[in-house]
C-alpha cells in the first residue's frame, strides 16, 4: 500500500485518537501543574436557623474572581503536587529514611502514605489476578473445547456471565454474598465452626476476597480469546503427537501452548492494563478501609465537598506512568517479535 | 369502531390530567424553573410541590439526585444556568458562595416572601442568600425494652452508652448494642466532626484556616470512637447510615446516633422486626467527654437562586419554591421532616431532633475550608477505627492531610 492511501485509510481513526485520547490527557497533565489561586479571605456574620449569628471566614469572591480572570487555570506549581504528602511525599519519604527503627518501621510508616498504600494494593491486584485469571480461562477453553456439541453453546453463555455483568453489579453481588447472613458468608462461618468470621472485617480478607473477584470477572475474557485460539491449532500437528504416543497433557504442554503463546501476550496486555485501574470492586465491597487504588484516589479527590483536579490530576498522570512502566517488558518483547520476522 | 378509540383516547387523556393539581402561585408572566437538588422524602415533597406551579408560560422540572453536590458548580458557572434552584445545606451552600453563583434575596423576600420567618433567612454579611426549610440533624435511637431489661437508664453521654452497651453485652440480650455510621468516607468524617463539636472546641485557629484538632478533644473523640467499637458488629466498617437503620430495625441493636431525617421511616410499621417500632425512643444526641452540648453538628436545608439566569426566571423560580415550602404543604405532611415552616406542629419523629436543637447543639461549620477537613477525616481515620493505629498517629496524619489539600486550595 502507498503511503498516502495508507494515510488517508487511518486519517479518521487518528483523528478520533487525537481529540479523544491524546487532547484529554495534555489537559490533564497542564492540569496537574497548577493549584489553587491563595484565597482572599474576610470575615463575615453568618445567621442561620440555629445558634444565631456567628462570625465566621468567608472568600472574598470578587477578589478571586479578578485573579482567575487573569489566571483562569489557577497559580503554576511546577512538580510541587506530584512531591507531596498526598502523591510521591518524597520530604516523608526522605523523613523515613533517616531516622526509623529497622526495616518493618520504615515498610509500615511508607505504608501509612495515602499514595503508596494505594499503589501496593493496585499492583498485587495487577500481579494476583492476571496469571490467576489467565489460567482460569484457559483451563475453561480446554474444557469447553472438549465437551460434545450439543452443550457448547449454554456452557459457552454461562463462562462469559462474569464479563456480561457490569464490574460494579458484579462486585456488589458477590459482597451480599459474603456477608455474615449471605450464602458464601454464612457457609464459612459454617465451615469454619467461627460465628465471628467475617470476610469484611480483616484487611487480610478483604484483600483476598477483592483478589478473588477480580479473577472470577477477569476469567472470561482471557477464556474467549483463549478458546477463540484453540479453533486454529493445526489437526494434522496434533494427530502425529497422538501416533507419536504424547499424552493429553503433552500435547497441550509441546503444541497447544506455544501455538497459543502469541496470544497469551496479547490477553496479559491488556489484562495488566485493566487490572491496574481497579476500581468498581473497592467501591463496591465498601473496602476503602482496608483497601484503595490509584484510581480510587482519583475518584476521592473529585468528590466530597471539595474538589481537587490538580492533585487527581497528578495521579492520573502518575496512574499513565505506571501503566506504561508495567507494558514495557511485554512491549519490547513485542518489537523484538517483530523485527525478528521481518528478517 | 373509529368512534370507540377517539372515545377511549379522550377518556385516558382525561384521567391522566384529572392526578395533576395545578396550583395558582401568583407566578407573573413567563419563567423556567429548574430546580437541583438532593435525593431524600422530604425534598422530593418539596420539589414536587413546586412542580404544581406549572402554568401557561411557566415550567418546572426537578432533579433530585444524590451526586448534586458534584453537579451544582459546574451547573451554575455557565450563563444561563443548568439550574434556576439549588437545594442546599449548610456545608453545600459554601462552594458555590466561594465562587459567587448565588444571588442576594433580599428583594425577592421583600416582594413574594411574606409567608416566610425570620429565623428562615440565612444571612451572610448581611444579604439573605439562601430560605432554610427544614432542620435535621443526628440524635439516638434506643431500644426502651432492651435497655430496661438490662435495667439501664436513658443514655445521657457517651460514657452512659458504653456502660449500657456493656450490661446489654453483659446479661447476654444482644452481642452487638451499638451500631453507628462509621463507614469510611464521608459517614466516618461526620461521626468525628459529631463527636468534635460536643467538646465545644473549634475546628480551627481563630480567624485562619491553621487546623487545631491535635489535642486533647481530639483524643477524647477518638478514644471515644474507638472504645464504641467494641460493642458494635464486627463488620462496622462497612456500615453507612443506611445499613445501621437496617441493622436497628432488624433488632439487632439497641442503640445508635442515626439522622432524625430517618426517623420517620425508621417507626414506621415498614420492614422492622416484632417489638422494634413500638419500643423505639427518639431522645437528644448524646454528649462527650462531661459536656453539655449534644455531640452531634446541626443541619438545615434550604433553597438558594442562581446569579447567572434572568430576573424573571429568578422571580417564578422564588415564587414556586415559596409554594413548595408552603405552610399548607407542611400542614398535609408534618411527619416528613423538622419543618422550620410556619405554623408547623412537630410530630413523633421530630422528636430527637428538637431535643437535640434545643440541647444546644451546634451547626455543622461554614468555613470555606470545612470541606477539605471532612475530606482528609473521611480518609485518614479508617486505621484507626480498624484498630491498626493509634490515635495521635491518626490525628498527625489527618493534620499532614488537611495541609497538603488546604495548601493546594489556596488556603494556607
Amino acid at each position: 500500500m502507498p503511503h498516502k492511501t495508507f494515510f488517508a485509510f487511518i486519517l479518521p481513526s487518528l483523528i478520533a485518537m487525537v481529540l479523544f485520547i491524546a487532547l484529554p490527557i495534555v489537559s490533564v497533565v497542564v492540569q496537574s501543574f497548577h493549584v489553587e489561586h491563595p484565597r482572599v479571605m474576610v470575615e463575615v456574620e453568618n445567621c442561620q436557623p440555629f445558634g444565631g449569628c456567628t462570625k465566621e471566614m468567608q472568600v472574598n469572591s470578587a477578589a478571586m474572581a479578578q485573579l482567575q480572570a487573569e489566571q483562569p487555570m489557577g497559580q503554576f506549581n511546577g512538580f510541587g503536587t506530584y512531591l507531596n504528602r498526598g502523591h510521591l511525599a518524597v520530604n516523608e519519604i526522605g523523613a523515613i529514611l533517616s531516622s526509623n527503627s529497622g526495616f518493618g518501621d520504615v515498610v509500615a510508616r511508607i505504608y501509612n502514605l495515602p499514595f503508596y498504600k494505594a499503589l501496593a494494593f493496585t499492583l498485587v491486584f495487577c500481579f494476583v489476578v492476571t496469571p490467576l485469571a489467565m489460567g482460569l480461562g484457559f483451563v475453561i477453553a480446554l474444557a469447553v473445547n472438549a465437551i460434545p456439541k450439543m452443550i457448547k453453546g449454554p456452557v459457552i453463555f454461562f463462562s462469559l456471565l462474569p464479563m456480561i455483568i457490569t464490574p460494579l453489579v458484579g462486585s456488589l453481588i458477590l459482597y451480599w454474598m459474603i456477608q455474615a447472613n449471605g450464602i458464601i458468608g454464612a457457609s464459612l462461618q459454617n465451615l469454619f465452626n467461627d460465628p465471628t468470621l467475617s470476610l469484611r472485617a480483616s484487611p487480610v480478607l478483604t484483600w483476598a476476597s477483592l483478589l478473588f473477584y477480580g479473577v472470577w470477572t477477569n476469567a472470561p475474557f482471557s477464556f474467549v480469546v483463549f478458546y477463540a485460539g484453540l479453533q486454529t491449532v493445526p489437526g494434522d500437528t496434533l494427530e502425529s503427537a497422538m501416533i507419536d504416543g504424547a499424552s493429553r497433557w503433552e500435547r497441550i504442554r509441546y503444541v497447544i501452548i506455544p501455538h497459543l503463546a502469541p496470544l497469551a501476550t496479547f490477553v496479559a496486555l491488556v489484562q495488566l492494563m485493566d487490572n491496574f485501574r481497579v476500581f468498581e470492586p473497592i467501591v463496591g465491597f465498601s473496602a476503602e478501609a482496608n483497601a484503595t487504588s490509584l484510581s480510587w484516589l482519583i475518584f476521592n479527590d473529585l468528590s466530597g465537598d471539595a474538589q481537587l483536579f490538580g492533585s487527581a490530576g497528578a495521579t492520573s498522570v502518575l496512574t499513565i506512568a505506571g501503566v506504561i512502566v508495567l507494558l514495557m517488558p511485554v512491549l519490547i518483547r513485542t518489537w523484538r517479535e517483530f523485527n525478528h520476522k521481518v528478517v | 369502531m373509529k368512534l370507540m378509540l377517539k372515545t377511549t383516547v379522550s377518556l385516558g387523556v382525561l384521567c391522566l390530567t384529572a392526578g395533576a393539581a395545578f396550583a395558582d402561585c401568583g407566578i407573573e408572566g413567563a419563567g423556567s424553573v429548574r430546580i437541583l437538588s438532593n435525593d431524600f422524602e422530604a425534598l422530593r415533597l418539596v420539589n414536587t410541590t413546586a412542580e404544581e406551579c406549572a402554568a401557561d408560560g411557566v415550567t418546572v422540572t426537578a432533579n433530585a439526585n444524590a451526586e448534586h453536590k458534584n453537579l451544582q458548580v459546574p451547573a451554575l458557572s455557565i450563563n444561563p444556568a443548568e439550574y434556576t434552584v439549588a437545594v442546599v445545606a449548610n456545608n453545600s451552600i459554601v462552594p458555590l458562595l466561594n465562587d459567587d453563583l448565588i444571588r442576594p434575596l433580599d428583594d425577592l423576600v421583600a416582594k413574594y416572601g411574606a409567608s416566610l420567618q425570620p429565623n428562615q433567612l440565612i444571612k451572610i454579611d448581611g444579604k439573605v442568600m439562601a430560605i432554610a426549610f427544614m432542620g435535621n440533624a443526628q440524635h439516638l435511637f434506643y431500644r426502651k425494652d432492651v435497655l430496661d431489661a438490662a435495667g439501664v437508664a436513658e443514655p445521657k453521654s457517651y460514657e452512659d452508652i458504653l456502660a449500657a452497651a456493656e450490661a446489654i453485652k453483659a446479661s447476654g440480650a444482644m452481642e452487638y448494642p451499638v451500631a453507628a455510621s462509621v463507614k469510611p468516607g464521608w459517614d466516618l468524617a461526620a461521626e468525628f466532626v459529631n463527636a468534635y463539636l460536643g467538646t465545644g472546641a473549634d475546628f480551627f485557629a481563630p480567624g485562619s484556616a491553621e487546623l487545631a484538632i491535635d489535642n486533647e478533644n481530639g483524643l477524647k473523640v477518638l478514644e471515644t470512637m474507638r472504645a464504641l467499637t467494641a460493642y458494635m458488629d464486627p463488620d462496622y466498617l462497612t456500615f453507612d447510615a443506611n445499613s445501621i437503620k437496617a441493622e436497628y430495625e432488624a433488632g439487632n441493636t439497641a442503640m445508635m446516633v442515626e439522622w432524625g431525617s430517618l426517623a420517620g421511616a425508621t417507626i414506621d410499621e415498614e420492614g422492622a422486626a416484632e417489638g422494634v417500632v413500638a419500643n423505639t425512643v427518639l431522645a437528644a444526641a448524646p454528649t462527650i467527654g462531661g459536656g453539655s452540648i449534644p455531640a452531634v453538628a446541626l443541619w438545615w436545608d434550604g433553597f438558594t437562586i442562581a446569579k447567572n439566569i434572568s430576573d424573571e426566571d429568578a422571580a417564578a423560580s422564588f415564587q414556586a419554591m415559596v409554594h413548595g415550602i408552603s405552610p399548607e404543604m407542611v400542614a398535609a405532611n408534618p411527619a416528613v421532616a423538622t419543618w422550620l415552616v410556619a405554623g408547623y406542629e412537630p410530630g413523633p419523629a421530630a422528636v430527637g431532633v428538637i431535643a437535640t436543637a434545643n440541647g444546644g447543639a451546634r451547626a455543622y461549620p461554614m468555613q470555606p475550608y470545612m470541606g477539605l477537613l471532612h475530606t482528609a477525616l473521611s480518609s485518614e481515620l479508617a486505621e484507626f477505627m480498624a484498630g491498626t493505629e493509634d490515635a495521635a498517629q491518626a490525628l498527625a496524619d489527618v493534620k499532614a492531610a488537611y495541609d497538603t489539600a488546604a495548601k493546594e486550595g489556596g488556603f494556607l
